[in-house]
């Protein structure tokens, strides 16, 4: 059977399993719709989680990212998974405690502020918003080049089901599907991993191979890999471009924005109880690190296989993938010299070979020439990450608005039925809108990233843990703490990325840090105004107090 | 002074303790050592030390860091007598 027939079936059989566990999980209160009835066990949630966490971005881009920048991409792969030992002991356990159904109805509870509250709202879904329309594009990418069909039907096909089990199920359909997107995800990266593994160091366990040898000429892989980036006049694999202030300042923005994101820490109210918040990040992480350890294997995998396969071979020759990724324009040749070989080195002017580094995962399986069904299961696996992370977001989205803004705010009346109703229609707006946003991608998608950690990372972050570590921080304080955190992380990123794109270089950053890490600092300042401000204002009222040492210490939740 | 919360200043030690291992590993292992550890290879393998903390080994003390803190937390949990049904 063909690569196209293969993903047709596994594709639909991915997407009929999702449907029928979406059925079976129907919301039937706002408590099952917002946080799934806190029924969901700690291993389920934890897989769940890793599910949310992994988007397109980490499934599809990471190990082509890596795999372009050696040691650099140590910045990803820490970043995106030290945030969660912070979460761990930082922060789920208490929200757990507090049992809310949203971030900013604990930072409105905790700061006793509805300024506070709106604040917070207008974080989360601008942050969810900015990551949404990158899943929704993700889906688009896979559908065009494995499927042939458009971008648009593919983005139209992926907002139906997402649709159909994020408006019906909420929280609770949410949750088990991505039980079920997590394995096949996980299965979807792991089978050409060892596949991959085997043949280039002669071990089925990717992170073994990694560090192997060639079976046949007994070269370690990463000395071969060294050696040929020398030989073209690239930097080492092992070494960095990156200075070190940067990467470290990077990888700090990375974790403590993952930390804050709102999407993944509402996920920790889902369990029942305080001790499970605590051993369920631990499920999480141990779930993402199977493939976060797998994804710098497979990039020096790629790594050398495309060079071996490629650089300065004849245009001739090259096989079938490469044609078909030139006609996306994902990989673009231009032959400089004229004598019909690939000249492909470091150094811009003779270079004549360009890859869009997102393009390695999905070609993967074609350039080591693995068998056709393995390609359309990493097709599968791609939708399986894009569509759980889109969900996860989605929900924040719709019960910002429903919970946070009607509920709380405009209209603290309703009934749960309206609620439940509400919620269903901001779910379905927030679909609608995520889908117009993959379809047109506004230019700077891509860009925006940066500021989801950022603003993550200088906002909702410092604000949890001072509420929670500090029983005297108190309302002028946090307002105070989250607009200068934000306003200086927004401000550092519009103006190199977008007002004067040009300025964009180590040596016109502050102290050498990029826009990228510059959350850390955004987050400093958050700390440092709030900590002032609260000594010079009064005190939070006793209520709070109470509330603060109720939240330390488990018991008694609901 | 005796902190008035035994629980919570419990809490905070274990957390001191657990976050020094986290940065070290991360940070200090991954990052700021990274150069001076890449001189030595783990034996047997292609692995320079600082490269494998940074893209490996940070990432497998951290999923034991969460564990060893729910299992510390847990135990506290009962001797202060607060643990959940």
């Amino acid at each position: 059977m063909d690569v196209r027939l293969w993903t047709f079936i596994l594709v639909g059989l991915s997407f009929a399993l999702y449907i029928g566990v979406a059925i079976r999980s129907r919301a039937g209160s706002t408590k099952d719709f917002y946080v799934a009835g806190t029924g969901v066990s700690p291993l389920a949630n934890g897989m769940a989680t890793a599910a949310d966490w992994m988007s397109a971005a980490s499934f599809i881009s990471m190990a082509g990212l890596i795999s372009f920048m050696g040691y650099d991409g140590s910045v990803y792969l820490m970043g995106w998974t030290g945030g969660y030992v912070l979460l761990a002991m930082l922060l789920a356990p208490y929200l757990r405690k507090f049992g809310a159904y949203t971030v900013p109805e604990f930072v409105g509870e905790r700061y006793y502020s509805q300024v506070a509250r709106v604040v917070a709202v207008a974080c989360a879904i601008f942050v969810s918003f900015t990551y949404v329309s990158g899943q929704m594009r993700g889906v688009g990418i896979v559908f065009s080049r494995f499927l042939e069909v458009d971008v648009t039907v593919g983005v139209i096909i992926g907002m139906g089901i997402v649709f159909f089990y994020a408006v019906l199920g909420g929280m609770k359909g949410i949750t088990y599907t991505q039980v079920a997107q997590y394995c096949v995800l996980i299965f979807a990266y792991m089978v050409p991993a060892l596949f991959l593994a085997v043949m280039l160091s002669g071990t089925p366990i990717p992170q073994l191979g990694f560090g192997g040898a060639d079976p046949e000429s007994g070269v370690f892989l990463l000395d071969k890999l060294d050696g040929l980036h020398r030989e073209l006049g690239f930097t080492a694999y092992t070494d960095g471009t990156k200075s070190t202030i940067d990467v470290f300042f990077i990888t700090a923005a990375l974790m403590v924005g993952t930390a804050g994101l709102p999407h993944v820490i509402i996920r920790f109210y889902t369990v029942p109880r305080v001790r499970d918040a605590r051993v369920s990040v631990g499920w999480a992480l141990l779930f993402i690190a199977v493939l976060y350890t797998t994804a710098p294997a497979v990039a020096v995998f790629a790594r050398t296989n495309l060079l071996d396969t490629v650089a300065g071979q004849p245009y001739e020759a090259m096989p079938e993938w490469f044609s078909k990724w030139e006609d996306t324009g994902l990989i673009t040749f231009e032959d400089k010299d004229g004598d019909g070989n690939i000249r492909y080195v470091g150094d811009a002017d003779a270079n004549e070979l360009t890859i869009d580094r997102d393009i390695m995962v999905l070609a993967n399986p074609e350039i080591s020439r693995l068998p056709n069904w393995v390609v359309g299961l990493v097709a599968a696996g791609g939708l399986a990450a894009a569509l759980s992370t889109a969900a996860g977001l989605l929900l924040v989205i719709s019960s910002a608005i429903s919970h946070d803004l009607l509920k709380r705010a405009l209209k603290p009346d309703i009934s749960e039925k309206g609620e439940l109703l509400a919620a269903r229609i901001s779910a379905a707006f927030a679909v609608v809108v995520a889908g117009l946003l993959g379809i047109n991608p506004p230019g700077f998608v891509a860009q925006t990233v940066a500021f989801a950690f950022g603003l993550a990372a200088s906002s909702f972050f410092p604000v949890i843990i001072l509420g929670t570590f500090t029983r005297s921080m108190n309302r002028e304080g946090a307002i105070a703490g989250m607009l200068s955190g934000i306003t200086f992380t927004a401000a550092y990123i519009i103006h190199f990325r977008f007002v004067n794109p040009a300025a964009d270089s180590p040596a016109n950053w502050w102290f050498g840090i990029s826009p990228e890490g510059i959350g850390t600092v955004g987050m400093l300042i958050n700390f440092a105004v709030a900590l002032t401000v609260s000594k010079f204002t009064s005190a939070p009222p006793a209520s709070v107090r109470e509330l603060v040492d109720r939240i330390r210490v488990p018991g008694g939740t609901g | 002074m005796p902190h008035p919360n035994p629980y919570w200043a419990r809490n905070l030690r274990y957390l001191t303790i657990l976050l020094a291992i986290w940065f070290a590993v991360s940070f200090g292992c991954g990052i700021l050592f990274a150069d001076a550890l890449n001189a030595i290879r783990i034996p047997g393998t292609g692995f320079k030390l600082g490269f494998w903390f940074a893209q490996q080994g940070s990432i497998y003390v951290f999923v034991v860091l969460i564990f060893v803190y729910a299992r510390l937390m847990n135990r506290l949990d009962r001797e202060c007598g607060v643990a959940e049904e």
